[in-house]
């Protein structure tokens, strides 16, 4: 079956990567801009950082038939920086117009502080001025369900967002409710131990149903498993539940929500296939 | 949305795979017990028999129930707290 992986960090993977997500479905990926490892000491850091994901990915990926997607902005890890972030933030519309270009993300909530939410706005304002689609981090454990209440809570209160150009995500049993319930899509995010399991992601179809869900392996430099969303599938059909349904989070789903962006041109196999014959 | 296997086929695929969950926490908490010192006053051992509690409680929402044993609170006047202004 074809896929999207609609988070996944290909610039902590090697070539090889690439190939198996080939070989196992993936035809697209997104890429959210993260934090590295470490906190970067620059704006000119992030701008060989935006480089990367805008100019040398997109080749990497095309080689075995994948379209790479992005988006920019300066995690939360590093927002506690709030000067360097306000460069970053300035900075950032540069790579607004290049062609894999979706919107501003992962933006959104490390530890909850003060400093991590003044950012988070900024980085709304950043979105709203320049009409891109947003996609969101929510913290990890113990902080994840305090962290998304306190995003979303930001984001009701802008009048100026449309929430179905809006992801929210590393969703939860915890979370989804409130995320989907305030009209956003929910991204669920496939890890061995900190997030869900594909068997947990499995459970929330079931419990929410497919509608403004999807999942992804948020592959990275961590411990994390790129052909996650794969082993999603596999979990979905050994439940019995129809391949239209699990088509649609996997592959139609995602490309519902991305084709909010201006960016988006992805060219679906198929039509790729009838292009070929019609020539 | 409905789920396709039915109970006798979901605990029929599952079975083994719970035991072995459980045996799997039985044999940590046995190992906290045998090592040396004491984390009894260690408030995230409080919280895991409270998780324990929770999957002993005929409800349907026990995985949300035992995410929210190991979340912090929420606090909704946190933007005014933190003196955060809303867009």
């Amino acid at each position: 079956m074809d896929y999207f992986d609609p988070h996944i960090h290909m610039v902590s993977r090697i070539t090889d990567d690439y190939e198996t997500l080939a070989k196992m479905g993936c035809v697209g990926v997104s890429e959210p801009a993260f934090w590295a490892g470490f906190d970067r000491g620059t704006v000119d850091g992030f701008r060989d950082y935006f480089r990367q994901l805008t100019e040398v990915e997109p080749k990497r990926a095309a080689q075995y038939g994948i379209q790479h997607y992005c988006w920019l902005c300066i995690n939360a890890k590093e927002a506690e920086n709030v000067s360097l972030s306000r460069e970053v933030i300035a900075m950032i519309p540069e790579f607004l117009d290049k062609p894999n270009v979706l919107g501003i993300g992962e933006i959104g909530l490390n530890k909850n502080t003060r400093n991590e939410s003044i950012i988070f706005l900024e980085h709304l304002d950043l979105a709203a001025k320049y009409d891109q689609q947003i996609l969101i981090h929510t913290p990890h454990l113990e902080d994840k369900y305090q962290g998304t209440r306190m995003i979303l809570d930001m984001l009701t209160g802008d009048s100026r967002l449309d929430r179905s150009r809006v992801l929210v995500d590393h969703v939860e049993e915890h979370t989804v409710r409130h995320v989907l319930e305030e009209g956003f899509w929910a991204g669920m995010t496939l890890y061995p131990v900190t997030k869900c399991t594909p068997q947990r992601a499995c459970d929330i179809i079931e419990m929410y149903g497919p509608e403004r869900l999807m999942v992804n392996s948020a592959g990275d430099w961590g411990p994390s498993k790129p052909t996650a969303v794969p082993d999603f599938i596999l979990e979905m059909r050994r439940r019995r539940h129809p391949e239209s349904v699990i088509r649609r989070i996997v592959y139609e789903n995602p490309l519902t929500f991305f084709r909010q962006s201006q960016s988006f041109r992805f060219k679906a196999r198929e039509a790729e296939e009838a292009v070929r014959v019609v020539q | 949305m409905s789920q396709p296997l039915n109970a006798a086929e979901v605990l029929g695929r599952e079975f083994l795979e719970i035991r072995a969950k459980i045996l799997e926490i039985a044999a940590a908490f046995d190992r906290l017990e045998r090592s040396e010192g004491n984390v009894s006053d260690d408030p995230r051992v409080a919280r895991l028999h409270e998780a324990l509690k929770v999957l002993s409680e005929p409800k349907t929402d026990r995985a949300e129930q035992v995410q929210l044993v190991f979340s912090r609170p929420y606090d909704e006047t946190w933007q005014r707290v933190m003196k955060v202004l809303p867009r």
